[in-house]
């Protein structure tokens, strides 16, 4: 699991949080850049880098932390080495996502919001991905992954047998 | 000339055409004949005559949303925008990925040319942050333009100058409306802005801004190229070109495609998507994304026109059907675009925050076999409340109820054999977190 073992802003968050910066008419407009650019570096937006980036773009904490709570893919917590976002919407629950959910639940051994124990997979609902016509349909990381009712999830994640 | 002007130069692979390919098809000839030949009034005029509507799922029209656009001296001192909306969140809507995916030229000619035509010297897009593979084909399709001179200072040897930049969104809904978009794009909270002032005066950074769906825009370098008459003579039925339409649900071949605007919803359905599964009947569909009023097989023979679904009680939305089938629960159907719209409410406004939560609360109470006659009663007030319009700030609301209002009205029998018969009775019924 990540954890959020530099202080302050390191160079290179600077660098591009800056670079952000450069193209807009106000600092404080950078502010979701910033925090994406962070959470690249670092996994995930904890009090410090919320307190940190607030000084860089000249905002309050309490402004920044409204905004960081407000969207979908800004994580407060500590999250896994990936990400799964499993779609929830309407197409991918008439083709059965339910049961792929359970299924991946079982699985990774963890439901909405937690992190597997070895800290490798964090999972999330998401709304609909925008892949209805290969429903159900998941990302890990970057990759999405469709028609999931005839997956093997346990080798698309790379894991051995299910342990019950 | 092509009657599928936004799909033909897909590569049947799925693999993605960069600039040397899409060059080669004739891309950027239109935009360097404009640049040459034509002022922005020109262009604006073309777009107004071609009577284009915008395929986000409002269907204004977009010449005349470009018509507000101060111009010239009139806009004052600073930058104007254009803004491509590729932040394909309405659940059941999966055409724009294609594009964004397989063609990004195609969207950033028509987004240069659409900014030339209302003098913007900005221009995003902002796309979501899901979209991966669309973001590295972005990233590399914006270079490509640079190294060409297709954007930057003095497009191909003309005075006209463009800067166009990606921002991936941090995941919200509310962000397809634009003047949330707008606040996303200023680094805020995306909670939908007051109109007026309307964004073409008052927008991004207080300056003149257009916020256009990705599809819109795709359409502007066909329309410009081969003129009004001939994008009007692709529909069919009574609007204008063609609509990436599509279905999803339990029909035999789930899929998007390109079609004249009036095409039948029976020959979407029935050809296209090849008709329902085995085992499977259709119940009912909405016909343009998670909010759009329910339609039932008696509209089969509707033409997908604004207008004709608007008068049957729904609207064509993103084109996009989400198909019920009888095995499937409607009641756990709306009630599962209930709880997305809760979630994705942004909380400005108390029957949005509060109220699609109650609605979520009272259709769980027919699921869980709690419901009594007194709460279809007040389903049925506190749905046409919280979708009341005027009530909210933004759509949002109006736009969640759509479902649970018309499954009100078509599927009555399903809410009242869930009280009688104390809960769910369906094969594949609500599920659930």
């Amino acid at each position: 699991m990540m954890t959020d073992l530099i202080p302050t802003l390191s160079p290179e968050e600077i660098a591009e949080i800056e670079h952000e910066v450069a193209l807009i008419p106000r600092r404080d407009s950078a502010a979701i850049d910033a925090l994406m650019i962070v959470q690249r570096h670092r996994g995930w937006i904890s009090d410090t880098s919320i307190k940190a980036i607030a000084d860089l773009l000249q905002m309050s904490a309490e402004e920044l932390d409204g905004i960081a709570t407000f969207y979908n893919l800004i994580f407060r917590q500590p999250v896994g080495e990936k990400v799964i976002l499993f779609c929830d919407s309407v197409s991918c629950w008439l083709r059965d996502a339910d049961q792929v959910k359970a299924r991946l639940s079982h699985t990774l051994g963890v439901d909405y919001g937690e992190t597997t124990v070895d800290g490798r997979y964090t999972l999330l609902p998401v709304p609909c991905l925008g892949a209805c016509d290969r429903a159900p349909v998941m990302m890990v990381g970057d990759d999405l992954y469709t028609h999931l009712d005839q997956s093997d999830l346990n080798s698309l994640l790379g894991l051995g047998e299910a342990c019950d | 000339m092509t009657d599928r002007p936004l799909t033909q130069h897909l590569r049947p692979d799925g693999n993605p055409v960069f600039i040397a390919e899409y060059e080669s098809n004739g891309g950027y000839d239109g935009l360097r004949r404009a640049l040459a030949e034509k002022t922005p009034a020109d262009c604006q005029q073309v777009v107004k005559d071609s009577r284009l509507r915008g395929r986000g799922g409002a269907g204004f029209p977009t010449g005349m949303k470009w018509s507000f656009v101060p111009m010239g001296d009139k806009a004052g001192p600073g930058h104007k925008y254009l803004v491509a909306n590729a932040d394909e969140m309405e659940p059941g809507t999966f055409k724009d990925r294609i594009i964004l995916e397989q063609d990004p030229h195609q969207l950033i000619e028509g987004m240069i040319l659409s900014a030339y035509a209302i003098e913007a010297d900005i221009a995003y897009i902002f796309l979501r942050g899901e979209y991966t593979l669309a973001a590295q084909r972005i990233e590399t399709a914006i270079q490509e333009c640079y190294d060409a001179g297709y954007l930057g200072t003095g497009i191909q040897g003309s005075n006209y100058s463009l800067e166009l930049r990606l921002h991936r969104s941090a995941g919200r809904y509310i962000c397809g409306e634009e003047t949330a978009l707008i606040n996303a794009l200023e680094g805020k909270r995306a909670n939908p802005r007051p109109k007026p002032p309307f964004p073409q005066v008052s927008g991004l950074w207080g300056r003149p801004t257009i916020v256009n769906n990705v599809e819109t825009l795709c359409n502007i370098t066909h329309i410009l190229t081969h003129g009004a008459d001939w994008f009007q003579s692709l529909g069919i039925g009574e609007d204008s070109g063609t609509k990436l339409f599509g279905a999803s649900g339990n029909v035999m071949t789930p899929g998007v495609w390109e079609l004249p605007m009036g095409t039948p919803i029976r020959e979407i359905l029935e050809q296209h998507a090849g008709g329902m599964r085995e085992g499977y009947q259709l119940k009912g569909f909405l016909p343009g994304g998670g909010s759009t009023d329910f339609l039932t097989t008696d509209h089969l023979d509707l033409a997908m026109d604004y207008d004709v679904i608007g008068k049957a009680g729904s609207r064509m939305g993103t084109g996009t059907m989400i198909v019920l089938d009888d095995r499937s629960c409607p009641i756990g159907m709306v009630r599962n675009l209930s709880r997305f719209f809760a979630q994705e409410s942004c909380g400005f406004c108390t029957p949005c925050r509060d109220g699609i939560p109650w609605i979520v609360q009272l259709l769980s109470r027919f699921e869980d076999g709690q419901a009594t006659d007194a709460d279809l009663v007040l389903l049925e007030e506190k749905a046409r409340f919280v979708g009341g319009m005027g009530n909210t700030h933004c759509a949002l609301a109006p736009g969640a109820m759509e479902p649970v209002i018309s499954a009100l009205k078509y599927f009555r029998e399903d809410f009242e054999r869930h009280i009688h018969e104390g809960g769910c009775c369906y094969q594949h019924a609500a599920g659930g977190h």
